[in-house]
């Protein structure tokens, strides 16, 4: 019934203290797109998104380092979510592109985690909005130490095998347009943490296994996939 | 003054602090006691959510008259499955306050809605005794902004998630006052008239159903709030309008439209 202990006490804890309001951007990497190709322009879509595709992701989703994540037996799978976390600092409001990360704390390191998502058309909370479904690394590594959070190598071991790699890099909306774009219409505060999203490419991972993400210069974040009591 | 747990409970900011306050005459936020025992007028204090907010569940296309308003432009119909996302802490305004109007947009609308609040912990609960994890209700308004939506994750954040969008209050009403959340009637007024009118009776999933489909993946905690959807009647609201969300027995809801100008956009 509980958040897991670990969870709990980070939030608070130095060198940021995170807010709790954690929104992710889905469709970022303008493969996921392409792959749907005419797609996007016919019903329900009609149109490719002029804007940024954005989820919440509520404090039950909240996971630690080293959390076990329960997952349903059927699918009995999660799609993986290896990414970058951007941790405002200061409030911004309709922040320019070539200002917005003026607004950036620092950076930890998410697993952006979800049941397969068939469509984009609607909100998938059932998906998404799983208990634990959104571990946050223990330390955000402050900005000035991160040269181009847009250009980081991200690695996805599972049970301790390289099984994917990727970038930071490549978004539709990098780090600083996304913090622009969404300061437009939401207020960002200090804490509040922005992800990136995730690869076209990003694996699935089962019950049973162990998933561990990498990004160089950020850190390592550690879970275990287990089955959810039936 | 009686130690019994007061059914109706605001939050307000008063003279450099906030404080638990309760109505002095019946449901009318006229004149307000604070917990510390001051006597204050409406006008000297500022609303805000009536408690401590959570996670923001909201439900599209949760009444029946809704859906059929809105059928020219789905694609789909009442599906078996709710729809469901995810709101953040920046919409949240409280009674009495201001929610900006964007310029050029064609079509921003007001919705009321009964907003359930939970108060134990929630995961993997049947409909059966799913009530007795609800705490209380309030009043919601939850604005859209229409011209703003696209057809993905629809509705869309920009639409449904800007800032001062989600209005809460007056009061933080205790189930223990509610008998029946589904015999209640909801309306909204534009400049005193009515432009909206409901009842709970129409929900298309009902209170207990939400929280067993919403328990079966999330772990509801207290504080966490349901926004249970919208009967038919949106119509488009202006700078300069006040906009009233009256659900009988929980509350009058009163919000202010302004414009760019006070945001200095």
């Amino acid at each position: 019934m509980q958040l897991p202990s670990s969870s709990l006490h980070r939030i608070g804890v130095a060198p940021w203290r995170l807010s709790g309001v954690v929104c992710t951007a889905l469709l970022n990497d303008p493969r996921q797109l392409a792959a749907l190709g005419d797609a996007v322009h016919q019903a329900p879509h009609k149109a490719p998104p002029a804007h940024p595709v954005l989820a919440m992701r509520p404090r039950n989703t909240w996971a630690a380092d080293g959390d076990a994540i329960a997952v349903p037996a059927d699918p009995g799978l999660v799609r993986t979510g290896a990414g970058l976390g951007i941790v405002i600092g200061t409030a911004c409001s309709g922040v320019p592109v070539a200002r917005a990360l003026d607004h950036v704390a620092g950076y930890l390191v998410a697993n952006d985690l979800s049941l397969p998502i068939a469509s984009h058309y609607r909100p998938n909370a059932r998906l998404m909005a799983r208990d634990g479904f959104c571990p946050l690394g223990a330390t955000v590594v402050p900005a000035a130490g991160v040269a181009d959070p847009d250009a980081l190598a991200v690695r996805l071991l599972i049970d301790g095998r390289p099984s994917w790699q990727g970038s930071t890099g490549g978004r539709t909306r990098g780090v600083a347009r996304l913090v622009s774009d969404v300061s437009g219409f939401m207020t960002l505060m200090p804490g509040d943490v922005l992800l990136l999203g995730i690869d076209a490419d990003a694996p699935t991972a089962r019950i049973g296994q162990a998933m561990t993400v990498e990004i160089a210069g950020i850190g390592r974040l550690h879970n275990t996939l287990v089955a959810e009591a039936a | 003054m009686s130690n019994a747990r007061p059914l109706r409970t605001a939050r307000v900011a008063y003279s450099g602090a906030v404080h638990t306050a309760t109505p002095v005459d019946g449901d009318s936020t006229a004149r307000l006691r604070l917990a510390d025992g001051r006597l204050v007028a409406e006008a000297d204090v500022v609303w805000l959510p009536p408690f401590d907010v959570g996670s923001i569940i909201a439900l599209g296309l949760n009444y029946a008259d809704h859906v059929k308003e809105l059928a020219k432009e789905l694609t789909v119909t009442t599906q078996d499955e709710p729809l469901v996302f995810l709101k953040g802490p920046n919409s949240l305004v409280g009674h009495q306050g201001a929610t900006r109007r964007p310029a050029g947009v064609a079509f921003m609308h007001y919705e009321c809605e009964l907003a359930v609040v939970i108060g134990r912990p929630a995961k993997a609960v049947k409909a059966a005794d799913a009530m007795a994890h609800v705490a209380g209700y309030t009043v919601c308004n939850d604005y859209a902004v229409r011209d703003y939506l696209e057809n993905w994750y629809r509705p869309n954040l920009r639409v449904k998630n800007r800032d001062g969008g989600t209005v809460l209050g007056p009061w933080f009403v205790d189930a223990a006052a509610v008998p029946d959340p589904h015999a209640l009637q909801l309306r909204t007024l534009v400049n005193g008239q009515v432009t909206q009118r409901g009842t709970t009776a129409n929900m298309v999933n009902r209170i207990p159903a939400l929280i067993e489909y919403l328990s079966s993946f999330m772990t509801l905690q207290p504080g966490d709030v349901i926004l249970t959807g919208t009967p038919d009647g949106v119509v488009n609201v202006n700078e300069g309008d006040a906009v009233v969300c009256e659900i009988d027995g929980i509350g009058r809801l009163v919000n202010h439209i302004v414009g760019d100008a006070t945001f200095h956009r």
